[in-house]
């Protein structure tokens, strides 16, 4: 067992979850499968393997250019857009005054 | 003044404070960071979002390549190495002003590391200027802000807390410094300083009333000679540099004396009351603080290579202290007023233009010190605020260069100028472009008639005391209301006084 009832309870706390007995069982078995899965993968030697965390850095990508240019596609020059018109907005906001979004109280938890 | 607390100096003076700042600051983009809604202050709330910034679903970040510059330019006026692949992450946290979840940060690689800030001690008093000392910086990197959450002033603030999204993706640089600073005076200085080169780069307009600047403070103490560092606390909400100086010196004081009670002080984040000029504890549970960072995966590598350094840097202006340290070597003045005079790079521009037009560039920086800071002193106004302009300040010089004005006049005209609040040009045309008397026909008649009244004076001349020859200057500088030219009437007198 790789994580214990506390660190479920942790994490869920942490995403602002509230999960049921049975919900918080079968995640924990879901997490220890995952993470008994990764340290099948962390057999691997990967010592001169560098981290990646997505794949279209080494794919899509123009690979004929080197450096900045190689990535620079993925930048936007620094132009303004319209922004959404507040009536469109606000129609999907749970609560509003029609210039403000609205939600319950925030208090510091 | 924050110090309520009346700790005796030597108890103070047996610990050692340790400080480190984490400032915010925003660049000054049209648009946002990660769309292309303008980045404005100011203007009605929620119209300036865009399913991106409010984190809709599907919506995908897309990098604003100035943002990018502009936080490479302020690494490097910094000091920083900049790291050519950084990598942005998720900083994940629930508070309703951050749609996403998550805020787009960078982590483990920032775009820039081991800057420095050099200090002066300006602000240390006694032995000021004398001591420099280098603060690192650890880190400069880029991320974006959240929105602003309005809790009072609405009828049902009570329960409900509004919400303006429109700072949401503003481009933020934060500047983490090394635990260097060791007194809220130095950490003053430190806050000044980054202000100012921010401010000659012009990334940013580094205004605290509108949050473009923020900063916490990271503070803990130790007893002089300890190694290790003493457990800190983060003091947030404060916004001047005044009230973070006061901040510091409470919370210095706090620990000493929970110290010196036997208690211990508590790693947590404490909000400043202005007003009260205290800290208090937000009693914000531990768990707050885990993140839960990991690498963004609608972004790729941020890759800054060497040749879009070079480029970026080729726009960086002259630093602050390289054109101090400049004007003090082409125009002669103290390093005191090189410092008053680069306040602003906008004033320190206009003072290098009107200093290089004129004829004597040093005259202007001389008048600068000598007429204008103490008019402006006893006034209470800033060098910004002056009447008499740059300009005004280099057309008077120019006059006294030239021998039409006497330095007399000079401060008369000075003088009306601040009365009147106008500018030196125009209050000049007003009082009919004086010009010194030079006519020696006149000149000569006063010098007659001086002659003929003090022959006591002329005798002692004459028996070779010549030093005599101020009384005459002095009696025909009065006779003529100080229009004479003091050359011209010297040159006069001695040429009567021999014959």
């Amino acid at each position: 067992m790789k994580v214990t009832e506390k660190d479920v309870q942790y994490v869920a706390d942490l995403a602002n979850l509230e999960l049921t007995p049975e919900e918080q069982s079968r995640i924990l078995k879901d997490l220890n499968s995952i993470l008994e899965h990764i340290d099948r993968l962390n057999q691997l030697n990967t010592k001169n393997v560098p981290p990646m965390a997505q794949t279209s850095d080494k794919f899509g990508i123009d690979a004929s250019k080197q450096g900045s240019d190689r990535f620079s596609y993925v930048m936007r020059e620094d132009e303004t857009r319209p922004s959404l018109p507040r009536e469109v907005l606000m129609e999907n906001a749970p609560d509003s005054d029609g210039a403000f979004f609205k939600v319950p109280k925030v208090i510091e938890r | 003044m924050a110090t309520s607390t009346a700790l005796p100096k030597e108890v103070r003076a047996k610990y050692e404070p340790v400080i480190g700042l984490e400032v915010h600051v925003q660049l000054l983009t049209a648009s946002k960071i990660f769309c292309g809604c303008a980045n404005r202050f100011g203007d009605p709330p929620n119209t300036n979002v865009c399913p991106v910034c409010l984190g809709l679903p599907g919506a995908l970040p897309v990098l604003n390549r100035q943002a990018v510059e502009f936080a490479v330019l302020a690494s490097k006026a910094l000091g920083c190495r900049i790291n050519e692949t950084s990598i942005f992450a998720r900083k994940n946290y629930f508070y309703p002003d951050l749609p996403k979840g998550y805020q787009i940060s960078q982590y483990d690689k920032p775009l820039a590391e081991f800057g420095h800030i050099e200090l002066h001690g300006t602000n240390a008093g006694k032995g000021a200027g004398t001591t420099k000392r280098n603060i690192g910086i650890t880190r400069v990197h880029l991320e974006e802000d959240a929105g602003k959450s309005i809790h009072d002033g609405f009828a049902d603030s009570a329960s409900s807390t509004y919400l303006d999204l429109n700072r949401c993706g503003t481009p933020l640089i934060e500047i983490v410094s090394e635990p260097d600073m060791r007194s809220p005076d130095e950490a003053y200085e430190y806050l000044t300083k980054l202000k100012e080169i921010i401010l000659f780069t012009g990334v940013s307009d580094c205004n605290m009333e509108e949050g473009s600047l923020r900063c916490d403070a990271n503070v803990s103490v130790r007893p002089v000679g300890q190694k290790e560092f003493g457990t800190k606390a983060e003091v947030k909400n404060v916004n001047s540099f005044r009230f973070i100086r006061e901040a510091l010196e409470y919370e210095i004081e706090r620990q000493i004396e929970l110290i010196e009670s036997g208690d211990k002080v508590v790693q947590e984040t404490r909000l400043y009351n202005a007003n009260e000029g205290k800290t208090y504890g937000m009693r914000s549970k531990e768990r707050a603080h885990d993140y839960r960072y990991f690498p963004e995966p609608d972004l790729l590598p941020l890759v800054v290579d060497a040749a879009w350094q070079k480029q970026i840097e080729a726009t960086m202006p002259e630093l602050p202290d390289a054109r101090r340290q400049r004007f003090v070597r082409d125009f002669g003045i103290t390093a005191y007023d090189a410092e008053v005079l680069t306040a602003s790079k906008s004033f320190a521009d206009q003072f290098e233009e009107a200093a290089k037009a004129a004829k004597n560039p040093k005259r202007v920086a001389n008048l600068v010190q000598s007429e204008l800071q103490g008019r402006l002193k006893a006034k209470g106004l800033t060098i910004e605020q002056s009447p008499i302009s740059m300009k005004g300040v280099a057309f008077s010089a120019d006059l006294v260069e030239s021998g039409a004005i006497s330095s007399k006049m000079l401060k008369e005209l000075y003088d009306l100028s601040f009365e009147r609040n106008k500018d030196f040009p125009l209050i000049y045309e007003q009082e009919g472009s004086p010009k010194q008397s030079t006519d020696t026909g006149a000149l000569e008649r006063i010098i007659d008639e001086l002659i003929a009244a003090n022959p006591k004076q002329v005798e002692q001349y004459k028996a070779g005391k010549k030093t005599i020859v101020g009384f005459f200057v002095g009696q025909v500088m009065k006779a003529s209301k100080g229009q004479a030219n003091p050359s011209v009437v010297n040159e006069l007198l001695t040429k009567k006084l021999e014959s």
